[in-house]
């Protein structure tokens, strides 16, 4: 009899433990993998790295020498220029697509799949693609010469000035439909009785639209937001396989500037700064948003 | 005048109405466009694209790029084509997907019906660590994976894919339980079900749409991974890093066709699950990114 209960009591007891047990795989390899590598990634970049890691402290020495590249500063500058113009056009784009097809457009469930697929594309897929297309020698320029528009000129692939917009061109037009999909779905949530209220009032479809519908899509806007401002942040490959960070540094970002900082110039400390200052950018952006989302649950 | 639908409030004439199915098809166009270039230009000797014009049909087709891209082209210095590195990409792709999507399943179950102090925390660290930059974890990643002997090969690639995998399918899963009654689970647990039972008998059944979420979206992810790849992988690279390769290498003439048809080949498996479960999962990515 006591054994059995001793036995029971074993039971429960595992029965309540096992739950964290079998989370504590999860939670170990993120206390490693993530926090403890960011950790070492931030220790890196206060120490003289340069091939190798080397755990010799010399403060912020990295930072300083970062802050002077002008390598840095065409990185960060591009970034800008990047997201502005990505995070725009992919959020207005989006936001019209997807109030066009909520119109009871026949037809829809062919349109939406269209606009969709190119999110399903690996960035090295759609940076090859753009890639040529963009060509002035066999894409766009030549196919308008080909169809008779001799004066047509659209060489920004190999312009200094304006090679970071055609790396806008490509993400937009990889991410555009996915951002139309979330708004879409808010616009599905929008109560139908509401508008119609609104019409009898005699308001006009632009007006109602911009007073009524849009501002209740802002968990939309926000969400939209904090996406492509971390996907901005992190674009790596689509510039490797659309311009490769050229012509010259033209169209380098932080995200290619740490790669070849740290594993092709042997400046491991400076590559670890600039990629603690993207962790931070990043952070910036995600942690008030995570923490409201978190928040609300409760 | 005005053309009133009778279900939707929104009231538009004719000739919006015209005017908004212009644009849409147009914006059909802009999205097809370069997938059209890519088939058709793959289908083309290459003399044709570099005299020709890229949006014409070809004059005459051919089949040889496909080969020459699958089975024959220089990548790197090996004529291989791209056929070995898709199949590492696949020997990548299967286990990270599967072993990330069980271990998903099983926080979710933990996170939402087994719920103890702090566990919001631990969820609010798994999620910022699916935002993070991953050059954050590339120079670390690199000597652990030297220390523990598997740098450069797939199963290293696969615990990256896995490491990193599991912030969203835990999400996935999380959100995905959260609605579901804990009142079955606590019935359960009087009757005398365990842990396990619970998860095997009332959460797995239940857990097919969610499953199909996080399955296409890990598949996409870690097929279109490029940064872990071209970090990691030592000889045994992954599809995009191949690609990237055989496009960028500056050796000889530029076979445009070829390319295009290893990029074709490259987007081929997501662009196939893509097409045949991809409602689901636009409708599973609503539910997770809309609702947090």
């Amino acid at each position: 009899m006591a054994n059995n209960a001793g036995q029971d009591d074993f039971q429960t007891k595992l029965q309540n433990w096992l739950p964290k047990i079998v989370l504590s795989p999860s939670i170990a390899a993120m206390v490693v993998f993530v926090y403890g590598f960011i950790a070492f990634t931030v220790y890196i970049s206060f120490s003289d790295s340069k091939m190798l890691p080397s755990y010799d402290w010399i403060g912020l020495a990295n930072y300083t020498k970062l802050w002077k590249l002008s390598h840095w500063w065409v990185s960060i500058t591009n970034l800008a220029v990047f997201a502005t113009l990505y995070i725009g056009i992919c959020t207005v784009l989006g936001l019209s697509l997807a109030i066009l097809l909520d119109q009871k457009i026949r037809g829809e469930g062919m349109l939406r799949p269209i606009y969709l697929y190119p999110m399903a594309l690996s960035f090295i897929v759609t940076g090859t693609a753009w890639k040529w297309i963009l060509d002035p020698g066999i894409g766009l320029e030549n196919t308008m010469h080909q169809w008779g528009w001799e004066s047509f000129h659209f060489d920004w692939i190999k312009d200094r000035n304006m090679a970071i917009y055609t790396v806008v061109i490509a993400a937009v037009w990889q991410t555009s439909g996915f951002v139309m999909a979330m708004f879409l779905a808010g616009l599905r949530g929008v109560d139908n009785e509401i508008l119609k209220a609104a019409q009898i009032d005699g308001a006009s479809n632009w007006r109602l639209y911009r007073r009524i519908v849009i501002p209740m899509l802002r968990p939309a806007f926000l969400s939209a937001f904090v996406i492509l401002a971390h996907l901005s942040v992190k674009s790596y490959d689509l510039i490797i396989a659309l311009t490769g960070g050229g012509p010259g540094r033209a169209t380098e970002v932080p995200a290619t500037f740490m790669y070849s900082y740290t594993f092709t110039r042997n400046s491991m400390g400076i590559g670890a700064a600039s990629a603690v200052i993207m962790l931070m950018t990043i952070a910036a952006i995600i942690t008030p948003y995570l923490y409201a989302e978190l928040k609300e649950k409760k | 005048m005005s053309n009133v639908t009778q279900d939707t409030a929104v009231r538009t004439s004719t000739f919006t109405r015209i005017f908004i199915y212009g644009l849409l098809i147009l914006f059909a166009a802009y999205y097809l466009m370069p997938l059209f270039v890519m088939i058709v230009n793959s289908l083309k000797p290459l003399s044709e694209i570099t005299s020709g014009n890229m949006m014409a049909l070809p004059e005459v087709w051919t089949l040889e790029p496909w080969r020459q891209a699958w089975s024959k082209a220089q990548i790197g210095i090996e004529p291989t084509g791209l056929k070995p590195y898709f199949v590492n990409s696949l020997l990548i792709v299967i286990p990270a997907v599967f072993i990330s999507t069980i271990i998903g399943a099983i926080n979710g179950y933990v996170l939402t019906k087994w719920r103890f102090r702090g566990d919001t925390l631990i969820f609010g660290a798994l999620l910022f660590s699916c935002f993070i930059p991953f050059q954050i974890v590339l120079i670390p990643m690199a000597i652990v994976l030297g220390k523990l002997g598997i740098a450069g090969s797939i199963p290293g690639l696969v615990l990256v894919h896995v490491v990193y995998g599991i912030g969203f399918t835990t999400l996935y899963y999380r959100n995905y339980y959260a609605v579901f009654p804990t009142e079955l689970v606590r019935a359960a647990q009087i009757d005398g079900a365990g842990f396990f039972r619970i998860f095997w008998r009332i959460m797995l059944p239940i857990s097919g749409p969610i499953t199909v979420v996080s399955v296409i979206w890990q598949f996409t992810n870690v097929w279109n991974d490029f940064l872990f790849g071209a970090s990691f992988a030592g000889q045994e690279q992954p599809m995009t890093v191949a690609l990237n390769n055989l496009v960028q290498s500056s050796t000889g003439v530029k076979e445009y066709n070829v390319h295009f048809a290893g990029a074709i080949l490259a987007a081929l498996p997501t662009l196939l699950v893509y097409i045949v479960a991809g409602r689901y999962f636009v409708r599973g990515l609503m539910a997770g990114s809309v609702k947090g």
